[in-house]
């Protein structure tokens, strides 16, 4: 049983360390805000929830403690991080940052700009 | 949905009183009489009986962990590739849902699917703008949106 549950624990643990990396390798290696943000938001996201459930299951099934805290910690990181992610990207837009050179379709800025020349007129 | 919750509830304290013991086991099996004589009477509400509410919570739920852990994979596919090849671009994306919440939601759904993340809704919550890590196959996204969350969502809200 323990020895299980000790499988269990180390792999969460170190799959959320793996991501976190990996993540933060994606920061490093894509090209502008918006990809770099894609990478930040989702990998951090879920290393931080399988890393945070590896402790708690740690303090439950070796220690025998039930730590809610840590639980509270996973929904809070789960509520928030694509909110954020979505705040950094609207202000990121907001102060007219450029895309990548080979990105494809801008449907939003399209509309600005009619927006603007509508208000021009 | 509240409502009917609540109904369930008084009637689960009205057995306890009834009963004339206090304790957590009473108020459980009052709180099942409750939701038998709730589905007897569910002729009576105007909404639907609130047990398939619950449980379109919970189907909404499993569909954020899966498609937490798919985005995950996908973007860790992206960043592995020794040769980047995106193709990013933002794609105006309108829905159907009209309160707040539920755009809040569906929003935060997109922003955990594979790939895309959201950049800004309309003024009048009508349209949300898209950004895409590969938008070859927009199509699709619109499609998979459209057909499993934002039904999910409105299952929720019926």
């Amino acid at each position: 049983m323990t020895v299980i549950s000790e499988w269990i624990i180390g792999t969460l643990i170190l799959l959320g360390a793996l991501l976190c990396l990996i993540a933060s390798i994606g920061v490093l290696r894509l090209p502008d805000v918006y990809t770099r943000n894609h990478a930040a938001s989702k990998g951090a996201t879920l290393g931080v929830m399988s890393l945070l459930l590896g402790v708690f299951l740690y303090f439950l099934l070796i220690q025998g403690h039930f730590n809610s805290r840590v639980l509270l910690g996973i929904v809070f990181v789960f509520i928030t991080s694509p909110v954020a992610g979505h705040l950094i990207m609207r202000a990121a837009f907001n102060t007219k940052i450029p895309l990548w050179e080979n990105s494809v379709q801008n449907d939003l800025q399209k509309k600005r700009d009619s927006e603007k020349k509508f208000n021009e007129n | 949905m509240a409502f009917q919750l609540l109904l369930n509830v008084f009637i689960a304290f009205l057995w306890m009183f009834l009963q004339n013991t206090y304790t957590l086991v009473t108020f459980a099996v009052g709180f099942l009489f409750g939701l038998l004589i709730i589905f007897g009477m569910r002729r009576f509400f105007s909404t639907r009986f609130y047990l398939y509410n619950v449980m379109a919570v919970f189907t909404l739920l499993s569909i954020f962990m899966k498609e937490l852990i798919m985005a995950n994979v996908s973007v860790l596919k992206i960043i592995l590739t020794p040769k980047l090849k995106l193709t990013p671009g933002i794609f105006a994306y309108e829905t159907e849902l009209t309160k707040a919440w539920e755009i809040t939601v569906l929003s935060n759904l997109i922003t955990l699917t594979p790939g895309t993340l959201v950049v800004e809704i309309s003024e009048d919550n009508k349209i949300l703008y898209i950004h895409a890590m590969d938008i070859s196959n927009e199509e699709d996204a619109r499609k998979d949106i459209r057909d499993s969350f934002e039904k999910a969502i409105k299952e929720v809200s019926r």
